[in-house]
């Protein structure tokens, strides 16, 4: 499909929601008219410099903002080329960039007078970001999380369950990421009245993608401002893992106009793109799920089809719309890494800069691999290290105690 | 244009009672079973049969028919031998309308406009599809009524007044009220809120207004049906399909008389309804 390129790559949604073809708001009838009050609830909000202010005051001093960005010089060393920095999102309180998003819908909850939050979680990290907001600010909250998950991730359960929260183990379907959205988006149309749904990535009816990204931008908008001072100038090329793709449009959306910088999307190759994964650009096509039309992995019938992912945040049959417009434009470049890379850019990271990165970042980590060797010493690539891997660890211990026997 | 589904209710009218509307899965627990189901229900007092689409992730579904959506998923269904169920059924039936129910991704897949003519071709007289609201009237809404098939919507105890007009605009055929806030299958709906409710829509438009969702009993229909000009029945059938399954969820002999016996005594509740007034 050949596109005529945008003026500029960070005007979308259009009023309905779409990013070129993708986007949109498939979703029941039920839903409809929160979902119109919760744009305009949003809008009023953005365009309100107390919520603002008010947002700036926690991401300062509760989430711990701005985040640092940091020169990984013993990484750079390693590759041998592009001038590697870190943007530490995992040093945030609740241990990843999903703290940003939250904040700002439980803000926008609270302004709409919704008691009750919902929330659908993979590896956790949102559920996680969910529950310690909705203890900060006295309100319900219910976790969705696929039961497969709950297992792997048990660590972030108990978590969840210490901030007072409910987490709800999914039974239905391959009981990962894609259930609990389905889980919840049950809840919601059930209980619509008083519940307001905090989604985790930038997927779902519009308004959430525009949304989740606004939020997230703040991660782009500091790496901007820390970059410049860092090194005098712009970086020249960005690198974040992808799932629903949330931390990786927060650091790309500041940057999509400025021509010169090359942008990397990492999708999880799983146990290959020819076996089972969960990179949709990659594999899939696009199609209709969980209120927008994105890239979505399915079959000729178009039943969605199982992801799979060592890292439960990337293990997710889709993609946010506007990634999959980003693909279509050609402005940013879908890679994938898979489960047994992302295994050993774990390792390398824990052992060369000290870091333990969550399983999501180390597929970016892992693509940055063979990306940075390539490119010259004054290059400045800049990686979202999205989480920390604390949750990981009983996981990759497991794993990698049945690779050595 | 007159569609198999005006031409029900203007039959209906005048032997002045209300609609037995019936809901189950294509395919459920196999094509050829699921062939011989549909085709003993309009004998056993269904007025408009509803064919679910089966789909993965059928986010306005309980368990019951998530269940039969992955029973018959599991069993080969796929949207093309939907369309040839339908073909098979029109054999014989020529004058029950069809209603096919779903998500708009296999169709989507499938392709909008082949789809269309495939569906038209079939027998099939009217859409449902859950996910997609009057915003989304682009996408298969404006191309099913320019194709002669009524695009059937859902209004919902959340579309309040002013949005009413929005959902009736391009609606055809009948009015679907959802009867709660909810996914199939869970709450009963209460026939006195329900029989506000229809008035309330009726007020906006003169097409027919059925509701569904949470009705499960014959006293329920005919509760139902008094206040509305039809009565859905979908999770209870499907449960009685389920129940005459061996452990497998294979079909035995008695899974056809299971479904159509519910289906009678269902009919049968709704037929004992006074006709609500006009």
């Amino acid at each position: 499909m050949s596109l005529a390129k945008p003026n500029s790559f960070r005007s979308g949604p259009d009023e309905r929601g779409h990013f070129g073809i993708f986007g949109g708001r498939f979703v029941a009838e039920t839903l409809m008219p929160l979902i119109l009050d919760l744009e305009q609830a949003y809008a009023d909000a953005k365009a309100d410099p107390a919520f603002q202010a008010e947002m700036n005051g926690y991401l300062k001093h509760y989430v711990g903002r701005p985040s640092p960005l940091y020169f990984a010089e013993r990484l750079t060393e390693h590759l041998g080329g592009a001038k590697i920095y870190f943007k530490r999102e995992e040093l945030n309180h609740t241990g990843s960039h999903k703290v940003n998003n939250v904040l700002g819908q439980i803000m926008v909850a609270r302004r709409m007078g919704k008691k009750r939050i919902i929330a659908e979680t993979g590896a956790g990290q949102h559920g996680v970001a969910t529950a310690t907001l909705c203890a900060r600010f006295g309100l319900e909250c219910f976790v969705y999380m696929g039961a497969v998950d709950v297992e792997r991730q048990q660590a972030n359960v108990i978590r969840m369950e210490m901030l007072g929260a409910k987490v709800i183990p999914v039974q239905s379907g391959s009981r990962t990421l894609k259930d609990a959205m389905n889980d919840a988006l049950r809840d919601w149309v059930t209980n619509v009245h008083n519940t307001f749904y905090c989604i985790g990535t930038v997927a779902g009816p519009h308004p959430y993608p525009m949304m989740v990204r606004d939020f997230q931008s703040v991660i782009g908008i500091e790496t901007r401002a820390q970059m410049q001072e860092a090194e005098g100038r712009l970086p020249d090329s960005l690198v974040a893992c992808i799932g629903g793709g949330s931390n990786a449009m927060g650091l790309f959306h500041p940057f999509l106009d400025d021509p010169g910088i090359e942008i990397f999307g990492v999708e999880a190759a799983g146990h290959g793109l020819t076996q089972l994964h969960a990179a949709s650009i990659a594999g899939g096509r696009p199609g209709v799920l969980h209120g927008n039309r994105t890239y979505l992995l399915m079959d000729d019938d178009g039943q969605i089809q199982d992801a799979h992912s060592i890292s439960a945040g990337l293990d997710y049959p889709g993609i946010g719309p506007e990634h999959s417009w980003l693909h279509e434009t050609g402005r940013v470049t879908y890679l994938s890494a898979t489960d047994d890379e992302a295994l050993a850019a774990f390792q390398l990271l824990s052992r060369l800069e000290g870091i333990i990165p969550a399983l999501e970042p180390a597929h970016a980590i892992a693509r940055v691999m063979d990306l940075a060797p390539k490119r010259p010493r004054d290059h400045l690539m800049v990686v979202n290290l999205s989480g920390r891997g604390d949750k990981d660890i009983p996981q990759v211990a497991d794993i990698l105690r049945v690779k050595k026997k | 244009m007159t569609t198999r589904i005006d031409a029900r209710f203007a039959e209906l009218k005048k032997q002045g009672r209300s609609a037995f509307i019936t809901f189950l899965m294509a395919g459920d627990p196999d094509p050829a079973t699921s062939l011989e189901i549909i085709k003993a229900l309009p004998k056993a007092g269904a007025d408009i049969i509803e064919i679910g689409m089966p789909f993965t992730d059928p986010m306005a579904d309980g368990p019951a028919i998530q269940a039969a959506g992955l029973r018959a998923l599991k069993a080969g269904m796929t949207l093309k031998k939907t369309l040839a169920m339908v073909r098979g059924f029109r054999k014989g039936d020529d004058a029950t309308p069809l209603v096919l129910m779903g998500y708009y991704n296999p169709i989507y897949i499938y392709g909008v406009d082949k789809f269309l003519v495939d569906a038209k071709s079939a027998g099939v007289d009217g859409l449902i599809i859950v996910d997609l609201p009057p915003e989304e009237d682009t996408e298969l809404c404006l191309p099913a009524l320019q194709a002669g098939l009524n695009f059937i919507r859902l209004a919902t105890p959340t579309t309040d007044d002013k949005r009413l007009p929005a959902v009736l605009a391009n609606t055809s055929g009948f009015v679907y009220y959802v009867s709660i806030t909810g996914i199939t299958g869970s709450a009963s709906a209460d026939s006195g809120a329900v029989g506000e409710a229809v008035a309330r829509i009726k007020r906006h438009t003169k097409l027919p207004v059925c509701v569904g969702f949470g009705i499960r009993t014959p006293d329920a229909a005919r509760a139902i049906a008094e206040n509305a000009d039809g009565a859905v029945v979908g999770t209870a059938l499907v449960d009685a399909l389920r129940a005459s399954l061996d452990a497998e969820n294979r079909a035995t002999a008695k899974t056809v008389d299971a479904v159509a016996d519910l289906v009678s005594s269902l009919a049968q509740g709704v037929r004992g309804a006074k006709q609500a007034a006009e």
